[in-house]
């Protein structure tokens, strides 16, 4: 055993500067100058403001914008979980009841399943179309414009499956909520009009 | 649609796999260009080691263990250390002792459990110079071990098993490192983070705050899934739209598990210079991997009418649904991996019950880099015996003859399956400090508990993961348990190698019964099952099936 620890420590030692520090040092390195956007955690900027991540899930709450999936840990994209929960969870069972019913009383419609569902990472940043066609009434009224024009700009808004053939279709709902912003702004708060 | 996306997934797959296999024969054989190969003596005469020198079992397996003691010790020591060490920009503190011993064994064995979450506990030193190097070194041991045992039962009379630094050096330089270069760049030209820059604050469009945790992500995930090491960087693992952000990036990292598993069957034929034994192997894991596919994808696509109508979403991301998602499970519990992308704690029960079956043959379903092929082989030494005993011939493995030293070792190799998940696991369903770690009443209870110790014995690392494994308890007993379910079958895994090779290769008969025929792969599946299921199936009654069982009945706790 002894006469192996001197290369048991040699090797250990030459692997960490190669595959600990190096690697990932020219990993950064390059993808930095190859995708700088993408390496960086596809953050968004407005007007000089970070308002997010695109491929990150933030909390809206408001009638004028869709609403991302259910998040176990509260959408906190810096301590991630699930809700882990069994599928004979009477916890699970009753959660998703409740959410089913203040959906569709939000919504005026039935809640899709992945509506009432926490997704896994807690961050998922799409949600199916179904989803987000049903929701679309409800913008239209708090931005005072025709429901039509909102479910069409959804509709451009849908992504396929990869080839195909892998993975679901889905809204991403930020950069969604970002072009609503942009085609209907919402009329300001306030008396004046 | 569904059947043809899994026909070009699997054709891709073995493809690729085929590919990579011609390629590590050469790395293994010693056969690439001159400068390699001069760079590669180099840096191990350097290190102290003597590449000519070829090892017997027993040397082989003394090297395996002082390296890997090595790596634990540093490991752990970088762990507790780690709020004093530079590259944390998030000013994370060192890990308690029972968690870092956890983590070390962990990540040495190949298991990449993780009691902890990783952009909370962990800075981005131990990140990259502790993880990422165990996830690189632990692979390349499992990698080196299993080469060795094929010498042993391919190599002419009397030679030895190889040198275990340069059948390792040769895995992490010329196997693991350009291929994790290679899927690292495509996962950060997809939106995985690789950046040394801290966590950073959004202030969203409704107005409120978010910290958005971030690294250098895309290189370690690029090694934990080609490693079949499984450890993510954030606490979600694949789910996490960080570490699996796109269709493509979740395909790339699927194939990824599987692809070096995979390549190690067609390997085995190569280098025992029959190939139509690699296909025997690969034909027995393919079979039972399919199987296990097909319930998982039916249970998870039907959904849970509890819930409502619809795929079972909880605990999935949308952009994966049921079918990527069930692809996923049945691949990282196969596999040895362990890292998820959607939780397997929210999975249908009798998807649960097949990913521990996976786990529970021991990991031989393609299993780990390397791991899973010798530990086929144990099986393999058990079904020639078997097939022996009922004809009344003296059982023969290409050409060697399988005797009574060999099949006790198997068996003593097999027998640590059980003491790790129905010991370990006894004890966890009954000592009180141990039962505060179940999250649900009910069967669902005993199926958290039974698939983290399957999980820890398997060396996979996957978790239902309402189970409080933090607890010192778990951190602790399983800890003890991922060593023995990695070197209570390395060690006598290279001490049959070593019994092999002394042995003279008899040139085959009429008399041989073939080992690359339907004949052959069918009992090595029913002597799998038989052994490795069957031996859990009274305690899987009490978990997955009492549970889909009481689901029928409108039941839930």
């Amino acid at each position: 055993m002894l006469n192996h620890l001197r290369p048991a420590i040699a090797l250990t030692t030459v692997f960490t500067l190669l595959t600990g520090l190096a690697y990932p040092l020219v990993m950064t390195g390059a993808a930095q100058a190859l995708f700088p956007s993408a390496a960086n955690g596809s953050l968004i900027e407005m007007d000089g403001t970070m308002i997010g991540s695109s491929l990150i899930a933030q909390p809206f709450a408001g009638d004028a914008w869709l609403h991302p999936r259910p998040s176990a840990s509260g959408w906190n994209a810096a301590g991630t979980g699930a809700s882990n929960l069994g599928p004979t969870s009477t916890v699970l069972i009753a959660t998703v009841a409740e959410r089913r019913a203040t959906w569709s009383a939000a919504n005026g419609a039935e809640a899709p399943i992945d509506a009432v569902t926490a997704s896994g990472s807690g961050l998922d940043p799409h949600i199916s179309p179904e989803s987000a066609l049903a929701q679309a009434d409800r913008i239209a009224a708090a931005r005072g414009v025709d429901a039509g024009a909102v479910r069409r700009l959804i509709e451009t808004a849908v992504e396929g499956p990869f080839l195909g053939l892998y993975g679901e279709h889905r809204v991403n709902v930020l950069q969604t909520n970002i072009a609503l912003d942009d085609a209907f702004p919402i009329p300001p708060a306030g008396g004046e009009g | 649609m569904t059947l043809l996306a899994y026909a070009l997934y699997f054709t891709v797959l073995v493809g690729l796999a085929w590919a990579l296999a011609i390629w590590m024969a050469r790395v293994y054989g010693g056969t690439l260009p001159l400068p390699l190969l001069r760079l590669e003596g180099f840096l191990l005469r350097a290190c102290g080691a003597t590449p000519e020198r070829l090892m017997g079992w027993s040397a082989y397996a003394l090297a395996v263990l002082a390296f890997n003691l090595v790596g634990f010790v540093l490991l752990y020591a970088a762990l507790r250390l780690q709020g004093a060490l530079p590259l944390n920009p998030d000013g994370i503190g060192g890990m308690a002792p029972d968690l870092a011993f956890n983590t070390a064994v962990s990540f040495v064995t190949n298991t990449n459990w993780q009691a902890y979450s990783g952009e909370a506990q962990l800075s981005y030193l131990s990140q990259m110079a502790g993880l990422t190097v165990q996830n690189f070194v632990s692979a390349g041991t499992g990698m080196a071990v299993a080469v060795a045992v094929i010498r042993g039962f391919a190599a002419a009379k009397g030679s030895g098993l190889g040198n275990f630094w340069v059948d390792l050096t040769r895995s992490v330089l010329w196997v693991l490192l350009p291929l994790s270069v290679v899927l690292a760049l495509f996962l950060a030209a997809q939106g995985v983070p690789q950046t040394l820059q801290g966590a950073v604050v959004a202030r969203g469009i409704e107005g409120g705050e978010q910290v958005i945790a971030r690294g250098p992500a895309a290189a370690q995930i690029a090694i934990k899934q080609l490693g079949t090491n499984g450890g993510g960087f954030f606490g979600v693992n694949s789910a996490h739209p960080f570490e699996n952000p796109t269709i493509a990036s979740n395909l790339a990292q699927c194939l990824s598990i599987l692809l070096i598993p995979v390549a190690f069957c067609f390997l085995f034929g190569r280098l025992v210079g029959d190939r139509r034994q690699g296909w025997a192997i690969f034909a027995a894991m393919a079979v039972m991997f399919v199987a296990g596919l097909v319930v998982i994808h039916y249970n998870e696509v039907a959904g849970n009418p509890a819930l409502g109508v619809g795929a079972n979403m909880e605990g999935k991301e949308q952009r994966f649904g049921a079918m990527l998602s069930s692809l996923w499970a049945a691949s990282t519990t196969a596999a040895s991996n362990g890292s998820v992308n959607a939780m397997h704690d929210s999975f249908m029960p009798l998807s649960g019950l097949v990913m521990m079956i996976f786990m529970q043959v021991g990991e031989v379903i393609f299993g780990g880099v390397g791991a899973g092929l010798y530990g086929m082989l144990l099986y393999v030494v058990l079904a020639v015996f078997l097939a022996g005993l009922m004809v009344g011939r003296t059982p023969e493995y290409l050409g060697r003859k399988i005797e009574g030293r060999e099949v006790t070792l198997a068996v003593l190799a097999f027998l640590s399956m059980p003491l790790g998940i129905l010991v370990g696991g006894a004890v966890a369903a009954t000592v009180p400090q141990a039962l505060a770690a179940v999250q649900e009443a009910g069967p669902h209870g005993m199926s958290e508990i039974l698939y983290a110790y399957s999980s820890a014995t398997g060396n996979n690392g996957s978790a239902f993961g309402g189970y409080g494994a933090a607890l010192p308890w778990h951190t602790t007993a399983l800890g003890i348990i991922m060593l023995i379910g990695r070197y209570a079958i390395i060690i006598p895994m290279l001490a049959i190698a070593g019994s092999m090779i002394r042995k003279p290769q008899a040139p085959a008969t009429s008399g041989t019964f073939p080992t690359h025929g339907p004949l052959f792969v069918t009992l090595l599946i029913l002597t799998v099952l038989i052994l490795g299921a069957l031996t859990f199936f009274p305690v899987l009654a009490l978990g997955p099936i009492a549970e889909e069982t009481a689901r029928l009945a409108g039941q839930s706790f």
